[in-house]
């Protein structure tokens, strides 16, 4: 049993069976192919996650983001400017306590280098409701080229949990034809 | 149960042993009293930590919404402290003992040294317990800077770990005096195996914790400036996923001691299933990269080899126990007399049993549930659907409650009367209590898991979003996804109520076992009195299982392409 030293002393010498020996295989097999088609959604698919990341100091990265709303707000709502850049001009967008910053409107189809990071605790950007999830940090600035594919209004929650008022940190991005 | 079978072996032999009536192990006297202790203590935590789950779970039910925001995020920061962390190791430290002292008839090494480790887990876990009390401290399992608790949190935490290294480390000197004092003949059993297997993943898990943790501490104290977010992940998870594997071992042993226990149950080789824990030991120590898919500045290919444990080797070893499992069952019942058609095995297995029923249903949903989602979610790309979504606890309810828990409490009722030696009171109500639990557990891994699908946010208290500025609504579905949620905790909650009720009652009030009547022999329940061939090869053709795993691995791979389905829906990214 299970609990008892095996009768055999030299368990390694036992045979394998069958059933056993094919599971295995196919097992191996299936990692195998799951290994390798991560791999390969980075030629065929669309969706990989960019690596480009600089490290910046919090207060840095206010003033760009600053910087980029002044530039090219068209309006506000509830206070939180409303920005719409260029077609194919860099985004900013900032999470902090408990707030995703400025509002972006974005056009269908146009791809946008856009900037993500914190300028205070660890936040998660939760965009709703196609539901695309990335962490965001303090002290790094990760960009990722987007490419919006349908028109309307997207929520962005908070995923990770940033202190009492976690539930209160909620963004918007609006997407237009 | 009335004794499980009731029944008497005969006299203790010398010194501090006893012989233990049912299996004829011989027990140590400081072995069982430490069992005993950690034993209790694991079940006192679970049921602090479970009472916290059963308010958080009715906090996040939209209708009900019980608790304040301050006091959710407190009690949810408990809850995975107290279930996650202290009673799983308790209980897995009881495991240790029993199957390195009791399945090796050995004395157990510096019992002192053992309870020194005892009493310094109690004091971290009280004084973590104490610091999210206090309410400075809801900085939730993960305790990412730059959020920061007390110091204390992250003290009691120290204090904890290295308190469980005692105890492993008492683990493996009791492996020594049992083959030094040769208790035991030729290789360690299949059990204390897998426990091996846990204990040497333990070692470099909590190394990773002390890495960590103990820089955290200073910073909390002042004594460092500033914890890079990145760094303390990567770590973090070096300990945070690596100890889910210990449980991932040690509730595989248990698996293999319950059907050994209950039908007699041998591996169907041993070979192999050895093999697979060794997979464990080299491969899984990358899982830790999991957390990290998601976050900016490590490589495609760091995520692609860390994250596949290496080409999912580890998993390879999930699988394989998979298989070997079930397999070694239908074997033994086979060999029972059970051999009609594919299933006879099956459907006359002792499901009234509520260690085999436990085992059994932590089987099939800790595959089901927790495996398959487990991959899934840890998939580079597939990631960004639900990181840091409700499916994350969704997913390791799967494999931490339904299995890792499950499968502790079906041990539970061969530990009451082996090292206890007492009955247990209530044999109708243990009889359900593992399908209520099961049942409730499924639900709540389910559930969470369809919710993050739609987008809920994990650890968050107002899915509704109602006084935030920018207001916008998840899906409707979400909601009902939540409220089933609640329901299925209430549920587990009742499975797990009764759970303590019985434990707690036997300890005080089951009926002594240490005299009585007929001796009684494990396994419990076998018919044909011969046993085939050691190993599987003269013995059996294994149809149930073929089918069984047949189904297991279809929904494997449709799970795994809907998920990519959906992702190739989303907005394009680069």
């Amino acid at each position: 049993m299970a609990i008892t030293p095996p009768e055999n002393r030299l368990w390694w010498n036992e045979p394998i069976e069958r059933v056993e020996i094919g599971w295995i295989v196919v097992a191996f097999l299936w990692g195998l192919f799951m290994f390798f088609f991560m791999i390969a959604w980075h030629f065929i698919g669309g969706q990989n996650l960019s690596t480009e990341t600089y490290r910046i100091t919090p207060a840095a990265y206010e003033q760009k983001v600053a910087d980029f709303a002044e530039k090219y707000q068209v309006g506000d709502e509830m206070g939180v400017p409303i920005v719409r850049p260029p077609v194919g001009e860099d985004v900013y967008l900032l999470g902090r306590l408990w707030e995703w910053w400025p509002i972006l409107e974005l056009k269908k189809d146009q791809s946008y280098r856009f900037h993500l990071s914190s300028v205070d605790w660890q936040h998660g950007f939760s965009l709703q409701p196609v539901n695309i999830n990335i962490s965001v940090h303090p002290g790094y600035e990760q960009i990722i080229t987007f490419t919006p594919t349908e028109a309307g209004e997207y929520g962005i929650a908070c995923n990770e949990f940033c202190g009492i008022g976690h539930h209160l940190m909620t963004g918007r991005i609006r997407v237009v034809e | 149960m009335t004794a499980i079978d009731a029944s008497y072996a005969g006299a203790a032999a010398a010194g501090n042993f006893r012989t233990c009536r049912y299996t004829g192990l011989k027990v140590e006297a400081s072995a069982q009293s430490l069992i005993k202790a950690n034993a209790v203590a694991a079940v006192v935590f679970l049921a602090i930590g479970g009472v916290m789950g059963l308010l958080v779970a009715l906090t996040r039910w939209p209708a009900v919404h019980l608790l304040p925001s301050d006091w959710f995020y407190l009690v949810l920061t408990g809850h995975g402290a107290n279930v996650l962390l202290f009673w799983i190791i308790f209980f897995e430290i009881a495991v240790l003992y029993f199957a390195s002292a009791i399945l090796l008839g050995s004395r157990l090494a510096t019992p002192r040294i053992a309870w020194a480790g005892f009493w310094l887990m109690i004091v971290g876990a009280l004084m973590t317990n104490v610091a999210v009390f206090q309410g400075d401290s809801s900085v939730m399992f993960t305790s990412y800077p730059p959020m920061q608790a007390a110091p204390h949190f992250y003290l009691g935490l120290i204090i904890f770990a290295v308190g469980a290294l005692v105890g492993v480390g008492v683990f493996f000197g009791t492996l020594v005096i049992a083959h030094g004092e040769r208790t035991y003949e030729g290789s360690i059993p299949l059990v204390t195996f897998g426990a091996l297997t846990a204990a040497i993943i333990a070692v470099f898990t909590l190394a990773s914790g002390a890495i960590i943790l103990i820089p955290t501490f200073l910073w909390s104290v002042g004594l460092i400036s500033e914890m890079d977010p990145l760094l303390y992940k990567v770590i973090w998870w070096g300990m945070g996923h690596s100890s889910q594997q210990i449980n991932v071992a040690a509730h595989v042993s248990v698996w293999y001691a319950i059907g050994a226990l209950t039908i007699g149950a041998k591996p169907l080789s041993e070979k192999v299933s050895r093999s697979a824990f060794l997979l464990y030991i080299l491969f899984l120590q990358l899982a830790s990269a999991h957390h990290l898919l998601a976050d900016p500045g490590m490589s495609a290919s760091w995520k692609i080899v860390n994250t596949s444990y290496l080409m999912y080797l580890a998993v390879l070893g999930s699988m394989i126990h998979g298989l070997t499992v079930p397999g070694a069952l239908e074997a033994a019942q086979r060999r029972n007399g059970y051999t009609k058609g594919a299933f006879e095995w099956l459907r006359k297995a002792p499901w009234g049993n509520p260690a085999f029923a436990g085992m059994f249903l932590s089987l099939v949903m800790f595959g089901f549930i927790g495996g398959i989602s487990g991959v899934v979610l840890g998939t580079e790309q597939l990631n960004l659907l639900m990181h840091n979504t409700i499916y994350v606890p969704g997913h390791f309810h799967g494999t931490v409650v339904t299995g890792t828990t499950l499968a502790f409490m079906a041990m539970t009722y061969y530990v009451l009367p082996l090292i206890f030696q007492r009955d247990i009171i209530w044999p109708k109500l243990a009889r359900i209590q593992p399908y209520l639990f099961g049942l409730g557990a499924a639900g709540i891994s389910l559930f969470m898991m369809g919710a993050g699908t739609l987008g809920v946010p994990r650890r968050h208290w107002d899915m509704s979003f109602t006084d935030a500025i920018l207001q916008f609504e998840l899906p409707s579905g979400g909601f009902l996804m939540m409220g089933l949620n609640g329901l299925s905790a209430v549920i587990a909650s009742a499975g797990g109520i009764l759970y303590i009720l019985i434990t707690v009652g036997t300890v005080l009030w089951g009926k002594r076992l240490d005299k009585g009547e007929a001796p009684l022999t494990f396994p419990l329940h076998k018919r044909a009195a011969t046993v085939a061939e050691y190993g599987s090869h003269a013995t059996v053709k294994l149809p149930g299982t073929i089918i069984l795993v047949t189904i297991f691995f279809v929904s494997f791979v449709l799970y795994y392409f809907v998920n990519w389905k959906y992702l190739s829906e989303l907005w394009l990214m680069r």
